[in-house]
């Protein structure tokens, strides 16, 4: 997947979770990667995230420690 | 209670429809019989047992009282009544077969005959004929009126007259429609098509012209034929007309059939039972079921006369593989194609690892194969790469409705509807897409039931005969969330939610929270005016209606799913029906019109890749462990690919190999480039299916489809409701479509031994709860059952959460508006939304190898007239439409049923191709393509595209097959 396409995606659902009541957002954004990404997916994320994730929402880089 | 009951036969037409009341006993020739009030006395006989003779009544629709065949006698009353119209009373004393009324009924059906050729044995409906059965019924010997020598005549049905002038009264045939033909002189002025039209269909094509022996049976106006009129070739006049007058040309053809089997359309998620009739193997026609519950006898054009498809020239009925797509394709046995196939998936996952293959199920096959196809990934290939076309349609549903009701389904029957006061319609077109719910809804409607639409085209339910919107909010494509959201701002700011609902039923607090989060004032329609298009009083307007109306029901379709945010619209509308008290009874609820026929059963049997079959997650190691016992292998946790996944991991190279059952996803999915380019980059694409369809340019293997007209097994509606597929002829390709599953998982070394989906749906209520009691034993004794069955609901359950949510309590969620990242600017100043219209299913593989194409034969841009003339364009004229992602060329429709600034066109045509146009964004949480709303420009054009010229040619070189070897 083009990394811009991924950025889109994670920030997409980060975007949602962060409009919804309560301090646990970024469990959030990682139980839904966790849930629906598969692990290649997954792992392009992290790997993303590890070259310094730019574009990614800060949501994303916090629930990125957590899946 | 009736002293005496003879059974009568399934098909029996009571004369006039049912009706609820307080039971009232009467005496019909000295037997009791006890109806509820209002039946009539004709259909009182009837349920007892004796048929009083009738011609223009029949229980589909209400009595007309025109006849005067079905006469009777009352004791204590004069005269004699028609027993059509006469309610039934206390006490009453009813005398079927005087004397008096004999002769009545001999001497009018001696008048209907002398208009009436004496054609019997060559006439289509020879032995199928309501006119001969009363003829004899009566006792009808003699026909005193005839033509005087030599004289004018006054009749319908002869050419000449005796002076041999050409008949100024007698009519041709009109053969204009494909699938029936109209022959004015058999018709008997009954009224009935008329009168099915209306109330059955409620189109209001039909009328009767002209007055006493002038009156004729008339299609639109007088210069119009059936197919210029505003006919919609449903066939409901066809089913009641009693003679030839209206009939199916196959039965012309092939004469009245001698043999019938109870089935389901394979059309759209309504799911209408039908008997397809058959002689031997041959089917005659197809008639919609009486008894079936969702479609209660009616039927549209697809689902009752487009079955041609099935015996289509073009059908591959024999497996084929090739090295490389750029090959012709090679006939071969079976067991060639299955072990070609098996031996490439096996080297993929061995050099590229487990999860380097998957498969597509279909929406379009049965609960048992679909089944089959999530068992062969994840017991035989180990992984979860299973998907469905829902992905692309009604994948937010399953996640919003789950999120806040806790189940993935919609709540009610369609039954539901004749008790709803105010519908509200959103990103859904019933008449085209689900025509026979639509036909149900407007019934509704003329009885007084209110109406809102949401949509940004004004569809024909916003105003068409007889039906008129309360409102229409046409909203700018993109903007549902910021609607659905003002809709709920007016309800709470205005303090016309039902607290004691919201209270007992759903989450206090969270309510709290939501109701502070809408009351906000960016909320309001004023402040979503400038946004979404909806002016802000009509909005309030509606909300007011929706709220305080009576019995609120929302039904939505893929105008709410297919966005960036279509989940949160779908939790959108859950939080209107919590809000307002509607959801848990009769005439409520949140329904999803599916668009497929077995879109409800696909997911249910674990399509997704996240999910087992019921729906529960993957990640569950209890719920894994009941499929590890059942299947003896190991499950993976892991969630798998989505569609658009694969096709990412396609083209980045470590997915390989796909397996698609009856999906067409080149030409369904989005951005048609990007699912060339996966399919291109696979090493083995097997494409499962009726026609080398678009995606099988792509194939390495093609293993030939079965009808729904060849195979057992269930289709799931979008009541939740199982009804029975059954087999009415062999498969012409050898193989139901389970088998071939079946014989390409153990050609990779499975060892299933199915020999009938019975056992496969034991295996499914085995291991799924809320399948646990179902059993095609049961199906068959209750003609069909709505999921959940299982013990603590042994019948199946019409409507959901009654007394509780399937969660407990219902989630109230939060639904901030996001603005989609497809934005019109310079280049692209418009906005495309997508659909389907009536005569056309999906991306078209059956419709167009029908008749169906002199009603579409093509795809059209309709655009506003202000936007074309700022072009330049007219209508009909060839125009090229593009976006960032593509362009294609189709022809211009001018009309203002779009608002200026947005165009819509449909995607059933391959040399169209809408999705080339379409692009890769999704929806947040599910990743479900946003067909809705895609920039675009529109210009002038001279013709098809290069890339539609490269595409035809590419597609016409890939359908090469080599001649089979001697």
């Amino acid at each position: 997947m083009s990394p811009d396409k991924m950025v889109r995606m994670a920030n997409q659902i980060a975007t949602f979770f962060k409009t919804q009541p309560g301090p646990d957002q970024s469990d959030k954004v990682a139980a839904h990667l966790r849930d629906f990404w598969d692990p290649r997916m997954r792992e392009q994320l992290l790997s993303y995230v590890s070259d310094g994730g730019e574009g990614l929402d800060d949501l994303v880089l916090s629930a990125a420690q957590k899946i | 209670m009736k002293d005496m009951i003879i059974p009568w036969d399934e098909d029996t037409d009571f004369g006039t429809p049912a009706k609820e009341g307080k039971p009232v006993t009467l005496t019909i020739d000295g037997f009791d019989v006890t109806v509820p009030e209002g039946t009539s006395v004709m259909r009182a006989a009837s349920e007892a047992g004796m048929q009083i003779p009738k011609l223009c009544a029949t229980d589909s629709i209400e009595a007309f009282g025109s006849c005067r065949l079905c006469v009777v006698e009352i004791e204590g009353r004069r005269g004699t009544p028609a027993s059509c119209t006469t309610p039934v009373a206390d006490g009453m004393v009813v005398h079927t077969q005087s004397s008096k009324v004999k002769k009545i009924r001999k001497g009018v059906m001696e008048l209907y005959i002398s208009d009436h050729p004496l054609d019997c044995l060559t006439c289509s409906a020879n032995g199928d004929c309501e006119l001969q059965d009363m003829a004899g019924m009566v006792g009808l010997r003699d026909v005193r009126y005839e033509a005087p020598e030599g004289a004018g005549l006054a009749n319908h049905f002869q050419t000449r007259t005796g002076a041999g002038e050409a008949n100024p009264e007698w009519r041709p045939v009109d053969a204009s429609n494909p699938y029936f033909s109209f022959d004015p002189s058999k018709c008997i002025v009954c009224s009935r098509c008329v009168r099915a039209c209306e109330e059955v269909q409620g189109t209001f094509a039909l009328t009767i012209e002209g007055r006493g022996f002038d009156s004729r049976v008339s299609a639109g106006t007088s210069l119009d034929d059936f197919l210029s009129s505003d006919c919609v070739s449903c066939g409901a006049c066809v089913q009641a007309c009693p003679t030839a007058t209206l009939q199916e040309k196959s039965v012309i053809e092939l004469g009245t059939p001698e043999r019938s089997v109870v089935t389901t359309c394979a059309y759209c998620g309504v799911g209408c039972s039908f008997k397809a009739e058959l002689n031997g193997d041959e089917l005659v026609r197809m008639v919609p079921y009486k008894h079936g519950k969702a479609n209660r006898g009616h039927s549209c054009v697809k689902g009752r006369f487009a079955y041609g498809y099935a015996s289509h020239t073009d059908r591959i009925l024999n497996p084929m593989i090739r090295d490389s797509v750029d090959q012709p394709w090679k006939e071969v046995s079976w067991d060639e194609a299955l072990g070609f196939a098996a031996s490439k998936l096996k080297g993929i996952q061995k050099e590229h690892g487990r999860r380097s293959i998957g498969v597509i199920t279909s929406s379009r096959c049965t609960n048992e194969e679909t089944f089959l196809v999530q068992k062969l990934a994840r017991g035989v290939f180990l992984n979860n790469n299973t998907d469905t076309c829902a992905r692309v349609c009604h994948s937010p549903t399953g996640y919003g409705l789950g999120q806040t009701f806790g189940t993935s389904a919609g709540t009610q029957d369609f039954d539901s509807v004749e008790k709803t006061d105010v519908v509200l319609v959103i990103g859904a077109n019933p008449t085209d897409g689900h025509p026979v719910f639509a036909s149900r809804l407007k019934k509704r409607l003329r009885q007084g039931a209110k109406l809102i639409v949401v949509d940004p085209r004004r569809i024909d339910l916003v105003k068409s005969a007889h039906i008129k919107a309360a409102h229409h909010l046409p909203l700018r494509p993109g903007t549902n969330v910021a609607v659905v959201t003002s809709l709920a701002h007016v309800i709470v700011t205005e303090g016309l939610m039902d607290e004691a609902y919201i209270r007992e039923r759903c989450d206090w607090d969270e309510f709290q929270d939501y109701a502070a989060f809408v009351s906000d004032p960016r909320h309001s329609p004023e402040a979503t005016e400038m946004l979404t298009g909806v002016p802000a009083e009509e909005l309030r307007k509606a909300a007011r209606l929706f709220a305080t109306g009576g019995n609120g029901a929302i039904y939505y379709g893929l105008g709410v799913t297919e966005h960036s945010q279509g989940s949160t619209t779908v939790m959108g509308l859950a939080n209107l029906a919590m809000m307002t008290g509607n959801v848990g009874r009769n005439g409520v609820g949140v329904n999803p019109l599916r668009g497929q026929n077995n879109v409800q059963g696909s997911c249910d049997m674990g399509s997704f890749p996240h999910e087992l079959p019921g729906y529960r997650h993957v990640k569950l190691p209890e719920v894994r462990e009941i499929f590890e016992q059942a299947w003896g292998v190991e499950i993976d946790p892991e969630p798998g690919l989505r569609i658009n996944n694969m096709l990412d991991a396609a083209v980045d190279g470590s997915f390989k190999g796909i397996y698609i059952q009856g999906e067409d996803i080149l030409q369904s999915d989005p951005d048609t480039k990007h699912v060339a380019a996966g399919l291109a980059a696979m090493e083995c694409v097997i494409v499962h299916d009726l026609f080398l369809n678009e995606t099988a340019n792509y194939a390495h293997v093609f293993l030939p489809g079965s009808t729904f007209l060849e195979k057992d097994g269930t289709f799931t509606n979008a009541e939740r409701r199982i009804n029975m597929v059954r087999k009415v002829m062999a498969p012409r390709n050898g193989y139901a479509d389970w088998e071939v599953t079946q014989l390409l998982a153990n050609a990779m070394g499975a060892g299933w031994d199915y020999t009938h989906p019975r056992e496969i749906m034991a295996e499914i209520a085995a291991t799924t709860p809320s399948f646990a009691g179902v059993t095609y034993d049961l199906i068959e004794e209750k003609g069909s059952i709505q999921w959940p069955c299982n013990e603590a609901h042994p019948e199946g359950t019409p409507l959901m959460h009654v007394d509780a949510f399937v969660r407990g309590k219902g989630r109230f969620i939060v639904t901030e508006y996001v603005a989609t990242d497809e934005k019109t600017g310079p280049r692209f100043p418009l906005l495309l939304t997508t659909g389907r219209i009536l005569s056309q299913y999906n991306v078209g593989a059956q419709t167009r190898r029908t008749e169906n194409v002199v009603w579409h034969d093509q795809d059209v841009l309709e655009i506003h007239p202000h936007d074309a003339e700022n072009r330049g364009l007219k209508d009909g004229d060839w125009i090229r439409l593009a976006s960032r992602s593509g362009e294609t060329t189709l022809r211009a429709k001018v009309t203002d049923r779009v608002s200026p600034g947005v165009v819509y066109t449909t995607f059933h045509h391959p040399d169209t191709q809408a999705n080339v146009i379409t692009t890769d964004f999704s929806d947040w949480a599910t990743n479900c393509p946003e067909y809705k709303v895609t920039a675009v420009q529109v210009s002038a054009s001279n013709g098809p595209s290069e890339w539609q010229e490269d595409y035809s040619a590419q597609a016409e070189r890939s359908r090469r097959i080599l001649p089979a070897a001697e």
